[in-house]
């Protein structure tokens, strides 16, 4: 199985999940630019965080318009896993493949911190390694992190509230850390489980953002299997 | 423009004629003291450069061989005078800048710090300048995807209408990937990055002198996101062996960045001037001179040329071959004909200046507070100073996490910890102290290297570098001058005794507003290698230790400036040969796993060392004071000493013994207990826990609601 790393112009966790898929867990894994138009044979997708274009005009916009994204659209539609995390959430949004919006915290700042996220979906690919309501330890860094969305009702009807805040550092709505699509196989996540994959790094000695890579490769292989 | 009468005669001369306009606009640029350190120069030599790590050779700057294959350097930056008048752009532009500076290396930056220095926060504009350059630097620093790991903020009256922010930055990079660092005839010179425009224009000029306008032309307008891609680019166009020899746009653009290479390499440039794209129109001493940010000279050999561009392409950074490499040694710029034709030497080393100094009559009158009534008070008015108080406020701004390396985060031990590579770490701590450094910039300064050593220290790593970022008022003061030659003897004693070299640094004169003089403000910073991170947690009933002794030295301590506002008495002195003798012993002890946690005790003394242990902890501490080595009368000199080699050890019963025997020939004192309860006791001085805590957060209080 191979898995793909979008990086545009102003990414800066691309390496930080290449480093955890690759040394850590040991997949097929290549990062791609963002220009590349043909996303044939990937069986995973993730956009990573950072600043995508500087996060000019709003965060995520211009990169929702970079060519790699039309195929990453074909790829929405044919059910493979695709998973936002941050910026990468971000720009999902703003390319119409999650619901929602993200807008500038409450406290109008940036932040950086360790929070207590809680599994609310576990039939995603990133999170079916999962129990439900299990609290995972991952910290967020974002300035517009402000989870929103009009139909939010509808939204967690189907099911599509993956992560829950149990200490909400931005001010989200109902605590929403993490969204996927209607058909589950696109998530978006606030939190950064690249950072959250190794005790060393971890101030609670804990890897639970390494879980959410281990779900996915659970999925796949099971998925091959089907 | 900036050049005096005599600099004027000496560049004539030099020449044989007179220069031209654009001539002098470099020489001026070039000749200030921000670019030129003519005030410095002489005296920065006298600070140890070698040492076990340093790698020997023809570096740009210093590298330090940290094993593995891998090298480090490290740099350090201020921009003063244009965080002063435009605390959100000009504190971002100083980040920018000392990115590159560690990129021109040809090192892959991996980590930023930052120490600033403000006015009292009841003053609103000293609010409104802490908030702005902190969000300029978060912004900054949060986009081009560099953790910023540590710091330190200080806050004293002297920096009223002003600000110091300076700015470091941790560059790493693989040993077989080293620049060439040479470069030859026919060469290309392509100059990529932001456009030329004329933000920035007599920006090194502006900061060599007092900020008395607020000359908003001289600030620079900062462009992350191009920050980012050229740091990409170049790593990039590093891997594939493109690059010969790079140089950051920053003080004297173009004047600087062509003078300063030409001149390093003993060659010369035909420069086309006409080839720099402009953002606006601009005369050519405008283009020579202006300080737009987010540039860089890159030499590229012919055949590396179509690789190199490819790669700029790709990131779609504007660039152009503004000039060649020739063997004449001189810079000669042409713009619609010859306009400049001078040698890049003299350019790029401006005459010194042998400036006058005289010792200031010393403030140590042995005024002293009356004793005051309640201690407790005291304590808790301490743990809100914000020059004490918790940093939370601060660090959470910064993505202290991208890169995967942070350990140990800010704000948890004393030193932030970086992972290297697997099994090797790095420990860094800035320290400054204006305040002790005002009273005596000797011993000030000197113990802001020892205190910066033993941040190190306490997490168990080995001091193998410094670097010192020197800030003073106007070298032209002859006491101001005399007070930079002692802070300069201070460390470079330290640094001889202790074998601990000077391995970056910086001179910035001129810091001064319509308010005066700031305080001597040196900022040290120390970086120490380790194996193992020991992440130990204070336990229930572990014994306090703590060494060195307790003196009666309470002069530019924080108990005296900030409580009794008084701003004199003796500072505290470094035992050097003891530290010698500790710092060893307790990394030892650190890395041994006998003790559960190590803490530097120093501003605002013991009572804030425990206290924040507490806190930090969770947990409480019972504390015999009696039992304290101590050379005071009182009681508050005890608690509020900010006496030098002093570390506070929590430590098991059963680890005890062992610990005592390895101290046995140092001086130290076991004063108590941490225990189980929610408070912090001193005798039968009792501060509840939440209590302690409430005040510790002061800063988010007063800046997010205050």
């Amino acid at each position: 199985m191979r898995i793909g790393i979008i990086i545009f112009p102003g990414s800066n966790c691309d390496k930080d999940v290449y480093y955890v898929l690759k040394d850590i867990m040991h997949l097929d894994v290549s990062l791609i630019w963002h220009t590349k138009e043909d996303l044939k044979g990937y069986d995973a997708i993730i956009l990573p965080g950072g600043f995508a274009y500087g996060d000019r005009l709003r965060a995520g916009v211009i990169a929702a318009f970079s060519p790699v994204m039309r195929s990453i659209k074909m790829l929405a539609m044919d059910k493979v896993p695709i998973l936002g995390v941050c910026n990468g959430f971000q720009i999902l949004v703003e390319a119409g493949l999650l619901p929602g919006a993200l807008i500038k915290n409450q406290s109008l700042k940036f932040v950086c911190r360790w929070c207590n996220i809680i599994v609310e979906n576990n039939k995603t690919p990133f999170t079916h390694g999962l129990k439900l309501k299990q609290e995972l330890r991952i910290p967020v860094a974002n300035q517009e992190g402000r989870y929103y969305a009009d139909n939010i009702k509808d939204m967690i009807k189907r099911g599509q509230i993956v992560f829950r805040y149990k200490d909400n550092p931005t001010g989200a709505l109902d605590d929403i850390a993490g969204v996927c699509n209607e058909d589950y196989n696109v998530v978006g996540m606030m939190p950064h489980p690249e950072r959250a994959s190794s005790c060393i790094l971890s101030p609670f000695n804990s890897d639970d953002g390494l879980l959410i890579f281990k779900s996915l490769l659970s999925y796949l292989e099971m998925r091959r299997w089907v | 423009m900036g050049l005096s009468n005599e600099e004027l005669a000496y560049l004539e001369k030099s020449l044989g004629r007179k220069a031209s306009n654009v001539e002098l606009s470099m020489v001026s640029a070039q000749w200030s003291e921000h670019c030129s350190y003519k005030s410095s120069k002489k005296y920065i030599k006298t600070l140890p450069k070698r040492g076990k790590y340093v790698l020997e050779g023809n570096y740009d700057t210093t590298m330090l061989d940290v094993g593995g294959g891998y090298v480090l350097t490290i740099h350090i930056e201020s921009h003063n005078h244009p965080s002063a008048v435009e605390p959100y752009g000009g504190a971002a532009t100083g980040v920018g800048g000392v990115v590159r500076d560690i990129l021109s290396s040809g090192a892959k930056p991996i980590a930023l710090l930052n120490a600033l220095r403000f006015s009292d926060m009841r003053d609103a504009h000293a609010k409104w300048l802490f908030k702005n350059v902190v969000r300029g630097i978060a912004d900054y620093g949060n986009c081009i995807g560099i953790p910023t790991v540590g710091g330190e903020v200080e806050f004293d009256t002297s920096f009223t209408g002003y600000c110091l922010v300076d700015v470091s930055c941790i560059g790493l990079c693989k040993r077989s990937e080293l620049l060439k660092n040479r470069i030859d005839e026919g060469d290309y010179v392509i100059l990529a990055g932001g456009s030329t425009g004329k933000d920035g224009i007599h920006g090194a000029s502006f900061a060599s002198k007092a900020l008395i306008s607020d000359d908003r032309s001289a600030v620079q307008i900062p462009d992350p996101f191009m920050e980012k891609l050229i740091i990409d680019a170049t790593l990039e166009a590093i891997k594939h062996g493109y690059i010969k020899s790079m140089k950051d746009l920053g003080g004297g653009g173009l004047a600087c960045a062509l003078s300063e290479t030409a001149d390093k390499f003993g060659k010369g440039i035909d420069v086309m001037l006409d080839k720099v794209y402009l953002r606006e129109e601009m005369s050519a001493e405008e283009i020579i001179i202006s300080e737009s940010q987010e540039r860089m000279l890159y030499i590229i050999d012919k055949n590396s040329l179509e690789g190199f561009v490819s790669i700029l392409k790709k990131y779609e950074i504007p660039y152009a071959i503004i000039g060649i490499v020739r063997e004449h040694k001189n810079l000669k710029i042409y713009y619609d004909g010859i306009i400049a034709d001078i040698p890049a030497s003299l350019v790029a080393n401006a005459p010194l200046i042998n400036r006058k100094a005289r010792a200031r009559i010393v403030i140590n009158d042995t005024l002293k507070p009356s004793e005051p009534e309640n201690i407790k008070d005291i304590i808790l008015q301490l743990l809100e100073d914000p020059t004490i108080a918790s940093k939370r406020w601060i660090y959470e701004q910064y993505d202290h996490e991208v890169g995967l390396r942070t350990v140990i985060k800010p704000g948890l031990r004393d030193a932030s910890i970086l992972r290297l590579y697997e099994g090797k770490f790095l420990a860094v701590k800035l320290d400054g102290n204006s305040k002790h450094c005002y009273l005596d910039p000797y011993h000030g300064s000197q113990g802001c290297f020892s205190e910066a050593c033993r941040n190190i220290v306490s997490v168990g790593a080995e001091p193998i570098g410094m670097i010192d970022h020197l800030q003073f008022g106007n070298p032209e003061n002859e006491y101001t001058y005399q007070a930079f030659i002692d802070a300069i003897n201070g460390i470079a004693d330290y640094s001889r005794i202790m074998d601990i070299p000077c391995v970056g640094g910086k001179v910035s004169f001129y810091n001064e507003s319509k308010h005066g003089e700031i305080k001597p403000s040196p900022v040290i910073g120390v970086i120490g290698l380790l194996d193992n991170v020991n992440r130990a947690s204070i336990k229930d009933n572990d014994r306090i230790i703590i060494t060195g002794i307790t003196k009666d030295e309470l002069g530019g301590s924080e108990y005296y400036e900030y409580i009794h506002n008084i701003s004199a008495g003796n500072v505290p002195k470094v035992d050097i040969q003891l530290d010698k003798m500790l710092f060893p012993t307790i990394q030892k002890i650190v890395n041994s796993g006998l003790v559960n946690y190590v803490h530097d005790c120093s501003k605002g003394g013991l009572a804030i060392a425990i206290s924040e242990m507490c806190i930090l902890n969770d947990i409480g501490a019972e504390v015999d004071i009696k039992s304290i080595k101590n050379e005071c009368n009182r009681l508050d000199d005890i608690l509020f000493s900010e006496s030098h080699s002093r570390f506070v050890i929590a430590v098991s019963n059963n680890n005890l013994p062992k610990v005592k025997e390895l101290l046995s020939s140092l001086p130290y004192s076991i004063i108590g207990r941490f225990y189980d309860k929610d408070t912090v006791s001193f005798d039968d001085i009792n501060i509840g826990l939440e209590e302690a805590r409430y005040a510790y957060d002061s800063i988010t209080r007063v800046m997010d609601h205050g």
